[in-house]
This record gives C-alpha cells, sequence and structure tokens, in this order.
C-alpha cells in the first residue's frame, strides 16, 4: 500500500464530503459509472454508522494492487461503542436506529471484500475492497 | 439548503438538483407535506435525474415522503433514476416497490395525470 488519505467523521456533512471524495478517487483508479456509485453508496453507509453510533470516526482510502488488478480499498474507523453481535447487524433490516437496517448488509453486497472487527467499548473497524473490472 | 417546489395547477414538481445530505432530506420532506396541505395538489412529481446517489437512509426518507403524501391525498411518482442508482438500490435490497416511477419528467406527468383520472 502506497498511500493513505484520511477523511474524518465528525459533523453530519462529512458523509457528503467523505462519499464524494471516494467518488473522485474511484474514477481516478478507473472504475466505471456503475462501480463508482456503488463505492459512494458504500461509504455514506459507512460514514453514516460512525456518525450516528459513535459520534466520530474516519474513513481511510488506499489504493491496493493484486495479480494485475487494481482496486480501492476503505477503511471505516471509529472507537465508539463497539457492535455486540456482529451477525445479527448483518442480517438484512436490523437497525437500533429506526433505519432500514440496510446499511451494513448493503456495503458487503456493493463491495467485493467485506472485514468487521469490533470490540465492545473499544469501536468498530470495517475493511471493504473492490476490484476494477 | 432548501429544495425548490413548483406548483403547476394540481400538481407539484422538485427536480433535485444537489448531493443530498441528511437535513436537507428531512427539510424536503418536511416542506413538500406543508406545500401538500397549503395547495391541496393531488399530484407530486420527484425528478431524480441529476442524483447520482441514494444510500439507504434517503432512500427510506423518499419511501416516507410517497407514503406520507399519499396519506395526505396527493399522489407521488419518482422520475429519472439513474441507471448505477437503481443497480445500488437493489444491492441494498431497497425495493421501491409499492413507489411509481416513469423514466422522466414528461412520462411522470403522463403517469400521474392517468392515474389521478381512472
Ligand atoms: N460503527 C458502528 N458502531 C456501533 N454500532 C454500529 C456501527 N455501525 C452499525 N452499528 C449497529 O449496526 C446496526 C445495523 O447497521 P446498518 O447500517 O446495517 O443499519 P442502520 O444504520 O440501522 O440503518 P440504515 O443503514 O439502513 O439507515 C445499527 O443499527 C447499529 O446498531
Ligand atoms: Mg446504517
Amino acid at each position: 500500500m502506497d498511500f493513505r488519505t484520511c477523511v474524518n467523521i465528525q459533523k453530519e456533512w462529512d458523509i457528503v464530503g467523505a462519499r464524494q471524495f471516494g467518488r473522485d478517487f474511484s474514477k481516478k483508479l478507473g472504475f466505471g459509472i456503475v462501480d463508482q456509485a456503488r463505492i459512494a453508496t458504500a461509504i455514506s453507509e459507512l460514514a453514516r454508522n460512525i456518525y450516528l453510533y459513535a459520534g466520530s470516526g474516519k474513513i481511510c482510502f488506499d489504493e491496493v494492487e493484486n495479480v494485475g488488478s487494481r482496486g480501492i480499498c476503505i477503511i471505516a474507523i471509529d472507537t465508539g461503542p463497539g457492535i455486540k453481535d456482529i451477525s445479527q447487524v448483518m442480517e438484512d433490516g436490523y437497525s437500533t436506529s429506526g433505519g432500514l437496517g440496510a446499511g451494513l448488509p448493503g456495503v458487503k453486497r456493493l463491495m467485493d471484500e467485506f472485514d468487521i472487527s469490533s470490540k465492545t467499548g473499544e469501536g468498530t473497524e470495517i475493511r471493504v475492497v473492490k476490484w476494477v473490472r | 439548503m432548501r429544495i425548490p417546489i413548483l406548483k403547476l395547477h394540481n400538481y407539484l414538481l422538485i427536480s433535485i438538483q444537489i448531493d443530498l445530505d441528511d437535513q436537507t432530506a428531512i427539510q424536503f420532506q418536511e416542506d413538500l407535506l406543508n406545500k401538500i396541505h397549503q395547495s391541496g395538489a393531488t399530484g407530486v412529481v420527484i425528478d431524480l435525474t441529476s442524483v447520482d446517489i441514494i444510500d439507504s437512509f434517503i432512500a427510506k426518507v423518499l419511501g416516507d415522503v410517497v407514503t406520507m403524501s399519499d396519506l395526505m391525498g396527493a399522489k407521488v411518482v419518482l422520475t429519472g433514476i439513474q441507471p448505477a442508482v437503481a443497480v445500488t438500490l437493489i444491492d441494498l435490497g431497497i425495493h421501491l416497490n409499492e413507489v411509481t416511477t416513469a423514466l422522466d419528467l414528461e412520462q411522470g406527468l403522463i403517469k400521474l395525470r392517468q392515474e389521478l383520472e381512472e
């Protein structure tokens, strides 16, 4: 990984800032229109979750490479309350905020790789990757 | 930021031209319901041609707008959803089944007229 840029998530408007940054970044990497929209949507979901459930955190962007293919790696990090039951939050429709509960399971489908690690009281880190087709 | 709502006969027309943040989306929901109430509009077209992202929150707000407007007696049609946005909505598991959609503003108005005359 040769570079890393992070966008802080503190105010509601940062959700828009992060997804716009991610769209530009993915455009530069050569993603098509549909994948740019997928990546921007995934970032929006991750950023909103940070804002809503952790208060603040950051979203970091990396360019990744793997045997000739190029991709974008996005990491959402917060030091919020963490997630107790990960399989539960990955269910479609599960929400503690009256939302659609579409965010996390949606991000998993929007991206090619999805890893989540979380510890109660310490925070959450979600890493996603999408490869240029 | 405020999204302008135009009145045309019995219809309200809205074209969303900005990247919607949560606050603007909520404000729009409130403004539209007030406008329906004031004007007695029976139909609403929300044009999304310029919207290049709809995430789960915005989808929820739009879905709620349709349901609430319906309760107030105004039929809503969403128009101009971009192909990429349609794809991401399906990835999110959001199907907007109960929502009437049309290709563009013109088709939206035709659809409204048909549905309201039935
Ligand atoms: N960063 C986080 N820290 C703590 N809890 C989280 C975090 N992200 C998600 N959660 C928990 O996981 C649940 C599911 O998240 P998900 O994004 O799938 O749905 P939602 O945010 O509730 O609704 P939607 O995203 O559809 O608007 C949330 O309701 C919240 O309880
Ligand atoms: Mg969410």
